[in-house]
C-alpha cells in the first residue's frame, strides 16, 4: 500500500521530520502558519482534481499514453510552415540543451554562472555575424514579441508614430504586433505587388511623421524582397527606420538586412535548432547595430564581456543592466522576464555545428528544393504560383483554376499520409520546403496532387 | 574491517570547474565541420539555375565568419561551459526567492521528448493532435479549479508575458464597454513584480504604485486614495515579495470593484497556497500563473517559460485566440471568438512545458498540491526561524507574524557593523557553492536578500545553506577581506562593471568586440583592452 503522505517530490514529508521542524518554529502545527488567511477564502476540503498517479511508472504510462494519440510529422510528408518550421535538429544540440547545468538553470550572478553568460554571449555572437549586426539580444519569447518590441522601439527612437506595413505579413504576428503597439502607434497598410512591396506606393505613404518601415523577408508567402535598398533609402530619406522581420535561417547564402540599409532586424529563431513543438519551440531575436541610441531603447538582456580583476580572463555581464524594467519598473523600456534563454544556447549550438559551409549548404538547398517544388507543383492543370518572386522555403498555390478549394486539397492528401500545407483563404495553399524534404517527396506531393485534382 | 569514516568538514568544499575554455571563435578551424546538410539534387539545382537571376541582388558575397569545428569539438566546448555553470540540480538554490526553484521531476523530461511532441506541427489534421489538445484542455481544467477561475489559456511563454495578456485583456474589456479613454490609470504596489508596471505602461497606462503600510501590507488607505473613475485595474501579488499575506486583499478588490475597475492577481508565485486559497475566493476577475514556478517546468537558463491566463467569466470572451474546446467528437480547436485580444504568442503556447506541468500536477493530485504548498510554508517559516538567529541578519515589518513562501530579509545590521553589503555576501555563497540573489529593485528593505526555500529542499538542506550564510555572516566580522574580494572558488574573478556600462567600451557580440579593441580604431580603446585568454 502506498503511504500517500511521503511524497518522491517533497523531501519535507516524513512526519518525524515535520515535528522536528515545528518546533524550531514554535508552532504546532502548519495550519499556523496561515493563520493570516481569512477562513472566508479558504479552500474547503481537496480541491476537485483527478486521482493522481503516483507510481512514476503509472505516470508515465497516462501522460505518454496520451502522447501517443497524437502522429507526428515524421509519420507523414509534411509541407507545413506558416511559422513553425520542420527543420533539422541536430543530436548536437539535444545534447548541450538537455545537460542539467543549462536545463534547470535560472539567474545566477555571473560568478557562478559563467558558463551560461559565455553560451548565450557566443549565440548572440554567431547571431551578429548570420545578420552583420553588432548588438543581439538574448532571446525575447518569440518574433512575434521580438517584432512588436522592434517596432515599439522604432517608435521610441524617433519620436513618431506612424508604422508602414509593406509586405504580407503572418495573420498571427500582426495580430500581436497591433495589440501591441495599437496604444501608442498608428498602423498604415501598403499592399504588395506580386508578392513584393510596391515601391511607387510606399513613396507615397512615407512621410516626416513615419516611424518605421517594416518589411517581412521572406514574406508570410516565403517571398524574398529585392528592393529592400531602395525601400531602406526611401526611409532614411525621411528620418524613418527600415525593420526587417527575417529568419536568420537563410543568410548562409543570402545577403543580410543589414547589408542594404536595415536599422533594427528581428523574427523568430525556431528554425536555428529547435524542433516544432507544436509551435512552442520558440525564441525572438533583436539585432541593431553598436549605437547607444538603438541599445539604450532594447527591453532585453544584453550579454557583453568584461574585464576581470585576473589579467587574461573573460568575464561576463549584463550590459546596461538599468535600461531594463528589472531596474526601473514603470520607466523601463517594456518589461524584461523569463523568455527564451534555453533556445537561444540551442541556436549557438546549431550555428557553431554548422559553420559557415553549413549554412550556405543549408540555405542553397532550400531555395534549390523550393524553387524545383515550384516548378513542379506549376506545372499541374488548375495550379499556379500566387506569385512570380523568387522565394525561400515557402510559396503559395492558387488553386482557384483547378475547382478544387485547398480545404478539398489538405483533406484529400492528408488520406495519403501527406500534408500538403496549410490553406490560406478558399483557393491558396501555403507550402513550405525545408531541407528534410526531398526531390522525392516532392515528386509524391506533385504526383497525389495531380491525381486528386483529375478525380470529378 | 570496516574503513574509518573521514570527519564531515564544517562547510561542503567546493570549487566551480575552470576550463579556460576559450570563446568559441577563438576555436574556430578553417575547414572543419561539426555536420554535413541534405544537399540538393541535380533537378534541384537546375531549378535553383532558373533564378539566379532573380536572386542575383540578394546573394551573399562572403560566407557569415561563423567558427568552423569538427562535431566533438562543438560538443566539448559546450560541455565544458556548461560545468562552469551552477544549476538548480547543483545546487540548495532557495537564494532565488521570488522565483520558486523547485526540483524537476526527471519522468517529466523522459516524457516530453517524444517525437509525438516534437515533431507536432500546430496546424497539421486535429485528427493527430489528439492527445497534446487533451493534455492542453486537461491543464487548462486543472488550473481553472486551481485558481477557481472560469476559463484558462496556456498562450503565453512566461510569466511576464502572461502580465501583458492581463492588461491587454483589462483594456479591451473596458474599451467593450466604451471607457477605453475614460480609464486610464493602473494601481499596483512596490513588492509586486516590476513587468506588472512595466507592462502596465507598455499598454499606455498611467502607473500608481502603493507603498507598504508601518507593517508592510500593501497601504488600503492609499489604496483608497487612488482609486476612481479612471482607474483601469489593480495588478497585484499576495503574499508579496515579503512572504506577509495581506488578510485585506479582498477588501482592496471590492474597493477596485467599486469604481468600476477590475482586479488582476500576480500569481506567479503560487506555490504556498495551492489548494489553501484560490483568486476567485478573494474576488479577482484575473490571475496568472508560472508553469516554471509553480508548477515545476525547469527554468533552463532564463526561459522557455510558459505562462496560465485564468480569468472570471466576464472576461472568458477576451482571452486570447485560438481556444481548445472538448466536443462529442474529441478535442477541437476554436479559432474564433469577437472579443479576444488576439494572439499574444504564437499558436497554442510552450508545449513542452504544458505537458511537464501536467505531469507535475497529474503526479500531486488535490492532496499532494496541497502538501507542497504547506511543506513549502512549513520550510519558510523553518528557515525563517533560523535565519533569525544569525547576528546582522532581520526580517522587517510584520514582526511575530508568521510568513507565506518567501521572506525579504535584511543585513542591515550586519552592513552597519561591517560595510559588508548583502551583494558582497552573495558572490561570497557562490564559493560555498550556493546561488544567492539580493532581491529585485528598489532597495525598500535596506541589504535585502530574499530566501524561499519551497517544498523541495530537505530539512538538512536547509541548515547546509543557513550554514553557508552564518559562515559567511562571520567572515564580515572576522575576516572582512576575504569578503569583499570574492569569489575565490569560481571560475571568473571580480568583473569590471564599467565595461558593460559604457557605450564606447561594451562588446555585446565577438565581432563588435574585435572591432572596439583590435581594428584600426585600437589606439583610441585600447588603453584598458579585454585581455585575450
Amino acid at each position: 500500500m502506498q503511504n500517500s503522505t511521503v511524497h518522491p517530490y517533497i523531501p519535507n514529508t516524513v512526519p518525524s521530520v515535520i515535528e522536528e521542524m515545528l518546533a524550531v518554529t514554535g508552532a504546532s502545527s502548519i495550519e499556523e502558519f496561515y493563520e493570516d488567511i481569512p477562513q472566508s477564502l479558504r479552500v474547503k476540503g481537496l480541491l476537485n482534481l483527478p486521482e493522481p498517479f503516483l507510481a512514476e511508472a503509472e505516470l508515465e504510462e497516462h501522460v505518454t499514453g496520451l502522447l501517443n494519440k497524437n502522429r507526428s510529422t515524421r509519420e507523414v510528408i509534411s509541407f507545413l510552415g506558416a511559422g513553425v518550421y520542420n527543420h533539422y535538429v541536430p543530436s548536437v544540440v539535444e545534447e548541450v540543451i538537455n545537460r542539467s547545468e543549462f536545463l534547470t538553470a535560472y539567474a545566477g550572478e555571473p560568478y557562478e554562472d559563467h558558463g551560461r553568460f559565455q553560451a548565450l554571449f557566443e549565440y548572440t555572437s554567431m547571431m551578429g555575424e548570420m545578420l552583420n549586426m553588432d548588438v543581439v539580444n538574448v532571446p525575447t519569447y518569440d518574433g512575434m514579441q521580438a517584432t512588436a518590441t522592434a517596432l515599439a522601439m522604432a517608435g521610441r527612437i524617433t519620436g513618431r508614430s506612424k508604422i508602414i506595413v509593406v509586405s504580407d505579413v503572418n495573420p498571427d504576428l500582426l495580430s500581436k504586433v497591433t495589440d501591441y503597439v495599437r496604444s501608442h502607434t498608428e498602423l498604415v497598410f501598403v499592399p504588395t505587388v506580386n508578392g513584393l512591396v510596391d515601391t511607387a506606393a510606399l513613396a507615397a505613404q512615407v512621410d516626416d511623421a513615419t516611424s518605421a518601415v517594416w518589411i517581412q523577408t521572406p514574406s508570410f508567402h516565403g517571398a524574398l524582397e529585392t528592393s529592400g535598398q531602395a525601400i531602406a533609402d526611401l526611409a532614411h530619406e525621411f528620418g524613418a527606420l527600415l525593420v526587417v522581420g527575417t529568419d536568420p535561417i537563410a543568410y548562409g547564402s543570402l545577403t543580410p538586412p543589414a547589408d542594404w540599409g536595415a536599422d533594427i532586424v528581428c523574427g523568430d529563431i525556431q528554425s536555428l535548432g529547435i524542433h516544432q513543438w507544436f509551435g512552442g519551440g520558440r525564441g525572438g531575436f533583436i539585432a541593431v547595430h553598436d549605437d547607444p541610441k538603438f541599445v539604450m531603447e532594447m527591453p532585453s538582456r544584453l550579454f557583453g564581456l568584461a574585464s576581470t580583476s585576473v589579467e587574461g580572463e573573460y568575464g561576463f555581464g549584463d550590459v546596461a543592466w538599468d535600461r531594463t524594467s528589472f531596474a526601473l519598473r514603470e520607466e523601463g523600456k517594456e518589461w524584461v522576464g523569463t523568455a527564451a534563454a534555453l533556445w537561444g544556447i540551442a541556436a549557438g549550438v546549431y550555428l557553431a555545428s554548422m559553420g559557415p559551409t553549413g549554412m550556405a549548404d543549408l540555405g542553397n538547398t532550400v531555395l534549390a528544393r523550393t524553387a524545383y517544388a515550384q516548378q513542379q507543383l506549376a506545372a499541374i492543370d488548375g495550379v499556379e504560383l500566387g506569385d512570380s518572386a523568387a522565394h525561400f522555403r515557402e510559396f503559395a498555390l492558387d488553386l482557384s483554376a483547378s475547382g478544387k478549394t485547398a480545404a478539398e486539397v489538405v483533406t484529400a492528401l492528408r488520406a495519403r499520409d501527406i500534408e500538403p500545407g496549410v490553406a490560406i483563404g478558399e483557393h491558396g495553399l501555403l507550402v513550405c520546403v525545408t531541407e528534410r524534404i526531398t526531390t522525392a517527396h516532392i515528386d509524391t506531393l506533385v504526383s497525389a496532387l495531380t491525381d486528386f485534382l483529375k478525380e470529378k | 574491517m570496516a574503513l574509518p569514516v573521514s570527519p564531515k568538514p564544517a562547510h561542503r568544499r567546493f570549487h566551480q570547474a575552470r576550463w579556460d575554455e576559450p570563446i568559441i571563435f577563438e576555436l574556430s578551424t578553417p575547414g572543419e565541420r561539426g555536420i554535413l546538410v541534405s544537399q540538393a539534387e541535380p533537378a534541384a539545382v537546375e531549378a535553383l539555375d532558373g533564378i539566379e537571376k532573380q536572386l542575383s541582388s540578394l546573394r551573399r558575397s562572403s560566407a557569415p565568419a561563423l567558427p568552423e569545428l569538427a562535431q566533438m569539438r562543438v560538443v566539448r566546448h559546450y560541455l565544458r561551459i556548461s560545468q562552469e555553470n551552477l544549476g538548480a540540480d547543483f545546487n540548495v538554490d532557495i537564494g532565488q526567492g521570488t522565483c520558486t526553484m523547485k526540483y524537476s521531476p526527471k519522468v517529466n523530461e523522459t516524457i516530453i521528448r517524444t517525437p509525438k511532441l516534437s515533431e507536432l506541427h500546430p496546424m497539421q489534421d486535429e485528427a493527430s493532435l489528439q492527445g497534446v489538445l487533451e493534455i492542453f484542455w486537461r491543464t487548462e481544467q486543472a488550473i481553472a479549479e486551481i485558481s477557481g477561475m472560469h476559463s484558462v489559456s496556456l498562450q503565453t511563454q512566461g510569466g511576464s508575458a502572461a502580465i501583458w495578456a492581463n492588461i491587454s485583456m483589462i483594456r479591451a474589456f473596458h474599451e467593450s464597454n466604451g471607457e477605453g479613454q475614460v480609464r486610464d490609470e493602473v494601481i499596483t504596489t512596490i513588492f509586486s513584480h516590476p513587468s506588472n508596471a512595466a507592462c502596465a505602461k507598455a499598454a499606455g497606462y498611467k502607473v500608481i504604485t502603493l507603498m507598504p503600510d508601518a507593517n508592510g501590507y500593501p497601504d488600503i488607505e492609499a489604496l483608497r486614495a487612488a482609486v476612481s473613475p479612471r482607474t483601469a485595474a489593480l495588478m497585484i501579488t499576495n503574499p508579496e515579495d515579503t512572504g506577509i499575506y495581506n488578510d485585506k486583499i479582498r477588501e482592496f478588490v471590492e474597493i477596485v470593484h467599486e469604481v468600476g475597475g477590475l482586479a488582476a492577481y500576480d500569481q506567479a508565485n503560487a506555490n504556498g497556497i495551492l489548494g489553501i486559497t484560490r483568486a476567485s475566493d478573494a474576488g479577482f476577475d484575473l490571475c496568472h500563473f508560472n508553469l516554471h514556478k509553480t508548477f515545476s517546468t525547469p527554468h533552463a537558463s532564463g526561459g522557455p517559460g510558459a505562462g496560465a491566463s485564468a480569468v472570471s467569466e466576464r472576461l472568458a470572451p477576451f482571452l486570447p485566440n485560438p481556444r481548445i474546446e472538448k466536443t462529442d467528437a474529441g478535442f477541437t480547436v476554436n479559432y474564433g471568438g469577437e472579443k479576444s485580444i488576439g494572439k499574444v504568442a504564437p499558436f497554442f503556447g510552450v508545449a513542452p512545458n504544458v505537458v511537464r506541468a501536467y505531469a507535475w500536477i497529474v503526479a500531486l493530485g488535490a492532496s499532494g498540491l496541497r502538501q507542497v504548498a504547506e511543506i513549502a510554508v512549513l520550510n519558510n517559516n523553518y528557515l525563517l526561524a533560523l535565519v533569525r538567529q544569525i547576528p546582522g541578519a532581520s526580517a522587517p515589518y510584520a514582526e511575530g507574524k508568521h510568513r507565506i513562501e518567501q521572506v525579504r530579509y535584511s543585513w542591515q545590521g550586519l552592513f552597519e557593523d561591517t560595510g559588508i553589503s548583502s551583494e558582497e555576501i552573495g558572490i561570497r555563497m557562490s564559493d560555498y557553492g550556493m546561488h544567492y540573489w539580493t532581491s529585485h529593485h528598489p532597495y525598500l528593505v535596506p541589504q535585502p536578500f530574499t530566501l524561499e526555500p519551497t517544498e523541495s529542499y530537505s530539512k538538512s538542506e536547509i541548515d547546509e545553506y543557513v550554514a553557508a550564510l552564518a559562515q559567511v555572516a562571520t567572515e564580515a566580522r572576522e575576516n572582512p577581506e576575504l569578503v569583499r574580494t570574492a569569489p575565490h572558488n569560481q571560475t571568473v574573478h571580480a568583473i569590471d562593471h564599467d565595461d558593460l556600462d559604457d557605450p564606447a567600451r561594451w562588446a555585446i557580440t565577438w565581432r563588435s568586440y574585435q572591432k572596439k579593441y583590435f581594428s584600426g580604431a585600437e589606439a583610441q580603446l585600447a588603453e584598458e583592452p579585454v585581455s585575450v585568454g
